[in-house]
């Protein structure tokens, strides 16, 4: 998903600069704000900006012959809603096109709109439409997860089909090329992301309970877990809530 | 518990087998990135277009590229495996000391 440096035009470069920063800024405050509310937070943080860090830099085979890598901002999108994942992806993003050569400084505001704003958003919708519509936490984790990877891959196609539309069939024509080399290669990507973090979820829900209570992504429990009356708790609460800070790290 | 870990072990299989399975299935692919396969088609598409800014910093060869990948992948690794490390052990620590307090208050008398 990353655009090669200078291969937006400069009007487009700068258009997907300013759309992408107020997010930015946005979620930077926002993770300044978790931090300082939540001191408790910071572990978990740090654990969603090394997700993302750790499964953007490997590229994985796909069934149609070529290779991509995941997004991996799935995982704070779940924990900390979206916005925080705005900065910790332009950081990962920014990273790349300093020290790599992969991505740029002219099209960062373009991935970062893609990977950190578009996907984020795309995987917490798909988790939460998944929890309202009755699904658990997992299956939520898994759609919210490879959703977040795919809608990255299909913003940056339909942003290079709108630089660069097709001669003859024009913005329509130069999207399904694009599409044809991102969005298919990544659909086996998305679906091993899923499960990677179904199984890092498994981890959490056992070790870091504390932690997702607070955050709304588990229900307290009550002493009997066939007690299922509270339901509707799930990904609704945090807004119900904002202000509950007990149950955190002691 | 036993069944835990047999989920475990079939979701690692299944995200294994998603990535071995292409590399075995298929021979003759030289598998690019994505990214590059879409720079060569705006080249293609777009043969007027000229890139009006080159990176500030190129790794050297396809070795230090590497490496900087692999570093990246280390710290986001690194990180990831310290916090779950110590979200494990706080987890048996409280255990623990669960353990050693039970005893005591049931042999007060």
């Amino acid at each position: 998903m990353h655009i090669a440096e200078g291969f937006l035009p400069p009007a487009h470069a700068i258009g997907w600069t300013v759309a992408a920063a107020p997010f930015v800024v946005h979620g930077a405050r926002a993770v300044v704000k978790e931090v300082r509310e939540n001191p408790e937070s910071t572990l978990l943080l740090g654990a969603a900006g090394a997700f993302t860090f750790v499964l953007s830099a490997i590229k994985l085979p796909s069934v149609t012959g070529s290779s991509s890598h995941p997004t991996g901002t799935g995982l704070g999108a779940v924990l900390f809603k979206p916005p925080v994942m705005a900065l910790l992806g332009t950081i990962v993003l920014l990273f790349q096109a300093l020290l790599l050569a992969h991505g740029g400084l002219t099209t960062l505001g373009a991935n970062v709109f893609s990977m950190a704003i578009v996907g984020p958003w795309a995987g917490y919708g798909a988790y939460l439409l998944t929890r309202r519509l009755g699904g658990g936490l997992l299956p939520a984790v898994f759609a919210a997860m490879a959703l977040s990877d795919l809608a990255t891959y299909v913003t940056t196609a339909l942003q290079l089909a709108w630089a660069h539309p097709d001669a003859e069939s024009g913005f329509l024509g130069a999207a399904v090329k694009f599409l044809g080399v991102f969005a298919v290669t990544q659909i086996p990507l998305a679906i091993g992301e899923g499960l990677l973090g179904v199984l890092l979820f498994r981890v959490l829900t056992v070790n870091a309970r504390p932690e997702l209570e607070r955050l709304g992504v588990l229900t307290p429990e009550p002493a009997g877990p066939a007690e299922v009356s509270r339901d509707e708790v799930h990904g609704v609460s945090r807004a119900q809530a904002p202000d509950e800070t007990t149950g955190g790290e002691r | 518990m036993r069944r835990r870990h047999l989920v475990t072990a079939l979701l690692v299989l299944a995200v294994v087998a998603l990535f071995a399975l292409p590399l075995l299935i298929d021979g003759g692919s030289d598998y690019t990135g994505t990214d590059s396969q879409a720079t060569e088609l705006i080249e293609e598409s777009d043969p007027g277009y000229t890139p009006w800014f080159s990176s500030v910093f190129s790794p050297g060869s396809a070795e230090v590229e590497s490496g900087l990948f692999a570093l990246q992948a280390a710290l986001g690794g690194g990180v990831l495996g310290y916090v779950l490390g110590r979200l494990r052990g706080r987890r048996s620590a409280e255990k623990a000391a669960g353990k050693t307090t039970q005893p005591e208050e049931a042999g007060g008398p």
